[in-house]
């Protein structure tokens, strides 16, 4: 049994090659299967909770008993994390830090190494890697090996300052004020590499007549830099852009190794987990901030996929 | 450029030229600053491993080293049981990146040779998942994972929830996304006219793809599996939440194990951070090239 798919003709006579593909039933098995299995999996466990997410967060489900023990309550679970759960806005204004931080001072360092090594520098390879090295690295082992450098007495700073022995000693990491800017410099220093690299091959794809005729009308490298480089660098800005949202909102491991994510770092994955795996175990909590997780992901997602497909499809 | 310039011209050129050997060394300066400073933390916890805990208690952290030795390797190793974790990461990563990669690379396939009407869709479907953030699914994720039951062969549990199976199934279904997306538009690159020319001599989709496309996508899987391997060795959040018996866990996340037990002996966390962090870094090391374009390849739309 064969069946048309896509039968183009065209009846003006434009002797275009009818693309007929005839597919055999073996060949439509398989292509069912290639996609059916893949898409089972990734609907499953991915879509299908996103949904149950969005579900449950208007219910009063304690995990306990069945799904059907769960009532409907409305916005109630939104209006209480607003209003009576304590770490809720603390973990929205360490979000927004985090996020300003990577936008504002990790991502454009990224940049600036980047650029300088775009410039043909000798040794260019070696600094690339030295850079790169801390993204291979899991925020997890980041968080212990910046524990060596933060701990009271016994890190490094506190050592060299000379603090540690005078009995002055700078909490980095204890003290709520202070901890989750000693996290970002560790997290922007994995940041930065990551953002170097996607930076690089955006440079290199860059049409190098645009930056001569630059020089040629006698532009200054700043200016030569706001005005072509990096208008030029707009598609792979989108990426970074999506890249340092979706990081910003997914922060977690290192928060976790350092102190669970308490006492100035609290962040709203880290609320999530709590609901599941913490003492407090309130899932319609944990289903709401979820769901303020998905609006605020949604934006760079469509951007994103936006983005892509429209050049895909041209 | 013109060998025979005005001499006005020339000096001009000579003199930006000064300016720009004046600004190379700068820019010389600050990248080796930077580097040394990148390198920093990580030199630091190699140093501190490699010092015994009495040692530093004795002299300070910050202090010529009297003793050198790797009792705190041989520590970490037994107590922390490095070689079951390791062993139990291997049992996560391998099967999950063969997985992602066989469902990725039959994705692309369809999408990249059929011009279905569901094609941008599909892709969506898979890619945009891979961009949510994890928490958005974990809640809902781990009620169905305890309640989802397995013969006690697959799962030592009885459940999805505390097994292997679970942590292979959630990175599958995690990242087949980015590598379904990153093959789709390498595949793209790969002529039409080879599989239409193989189809025209009967060759089965099956054929098609295990024999000419997959071949052909050998770069690009190369870089997709270093990569994939370094993000699910390094997932922490899944196996915390979705596995309890902490001899199950996969390395990374079986570093918390030595935190609570061993609070303040920081030369030997130092010894096991390295430890772990190791295959990621040889990996690196070996195959930067491949670790690179994988990252770029999913970043310049191919």
């Amino acid at each position: 049994m064969a069946v048309d798919l896509a039968t183009t003709v065209k009846s003006d006579g434009a002797r275009r090659r009818a693309r007929a593909v005839r597919l055999s039933m073996a060949d439509r098995v398989a292509i069912g299967l290639m996609l059916g299995i893949p898409a089972l999996v990734v609907g499953a466990l991915v879509w299908f909770p996103t949904i149950a997410s969005i579900v449950l967060s208007f219910t009063n489900w304690d995990g306990i008993g069945g799904v059907g023990t769960a009532k409907w309550v409305g916005t109630q679970n939104y209006r209480e994390i607003a209003t009576i759960y304590p770490p809720f806005w603390p973990a929205v204004e360490h979000n927004a830090i985090w996020l300003a931080f990577l936008t504002f001072v990790a991502t454009p360092f990224g940049l600036l190494l980047a650029y300088l090594l775009d410039k043909n520098m000798r040794g260019s390879r070696v600094y690339q890697s030295i850079f790169f090295l801390p993204v291979v690295l899991s925020l997890a082992i980041i968080g212990f090996i910046w524990q060596l450098i933060y701990s009271p007495t016994q890190g490094l700073i506190n050592n060299l300052t000379g603090n540690a022995s005078s009995g002055h000693v700078i909490d980095w990491l204890g003290n709520p004020k202070l901890n989750l800017w000693a996290i970002l410099v560790a997290v922007g220093w994995r940041h930065a590499g990551y953002i170097m690299v996607l930076y690089l091959a955006g440079l290199k794809s860059i049409d190098p007549s645009l930056r001569e005729a630059a020089a040629i009308d006698g532009a200054g490298e700043w200016h030569a830099f706001r005005t072509v480089v990096f208008p030029a660098l707009r598609p792979i800005n989108i990426v970074i852009v999506v890249v340092t949202v979706i990081e910003a909102l997914r922060a977690f491991d290192i928060v976790y190794i350092v102190n669970r994510g308490r006492n100035g770092l609290e962040l709203l994955s880290v609320l999530v987990t709590d609901n599941i795996i913490g003492e407090a175990s309130r899932i319609g909590y944990g289903s709401a901030i979820a769901v303020i997780l998905i609006m605020i992901s949604i934006v760079p997602i469509v951007v994103f996929v936006w983005n892509s497909f429209q050049e895909a499809d041209a | 450029m013109t060998a025979t310039a005005v001499s006005t011209a020339a000096r001009a050129r000579t003199k930006r030229a000064r300016r720009r050997t004046g600004g190379r060394l700068l820019m010389y300066v600050f990248l080796t600053g930077t580097a040394l400073l990148w390198l920093a933390p990580i030199g630091w916890a190699l140093f501190t491993s490699f010092r015994p805990y009495s040692d530093t208690a004795q002299h300070g952290y910050v202090s010529i080293p009297h003793k050198l030795s790797l009792v705190n390797y041989r520590n970490a190793w037994t107590q922390g049981q490095i070689p079951l974790h390791f062993w139990n990461s291997l049992l996560i990563t391998i099967p999950a990146i063969a997985l992602i990669l066989l469902f990725a690379a039959s994705v692309a396939f369809v999408v990249s040779r059929f011009s279905f009407w569901f094609n941008v869709p599909l892709l969506i479907f898979f890619m945009a998942a891979n961009l949510l953030p994890q928490q958005v699914i974990i809640t809902p994720l781990y009620e169905m994972y305890l309640r989802v039951h397995l013969p006690t062969w697959v799962s030592s549990s009885g459940l999805l929830y505390d097994s292997f199976l679970g942590l292979i199934l959630i990175n599958v279904a995690f990242q087949t996304g980015f590598c379904a997306f990153v093959l789709s538009n390498y595949m793209k690159t790969i002529p039409k006219s080879l599989s239409e020319a193989a189809r025209v001599d009967g060759a089965s989709v099956t054929r098609q793809f295990f024999g000419i496309i997959l071949p052909l996508c050998r770069p690009a899987l190369a870089a997709l599996a270093t990569l994939e391997f370094t993000w699910i060795y390094n997932d922490f959040l899944w196996a915390v939440v979705l596995m309890s018996s902490g001899d199950k866990r996969p390395i990374t996340s079986s570093l918390t194990n030595l935190q609570g037990v061993y609070f303040t002996d920081n030369n030997l966390i130092s010894a096991a951070a390295i430890l772990v962090a190791l295959p990621t870094i040889i990996v690196y090391v070996l195959l930067q090239r491949q670790f690179i374009s994988g990252l770029t390849l999913g970043a310049n739309k191919g």
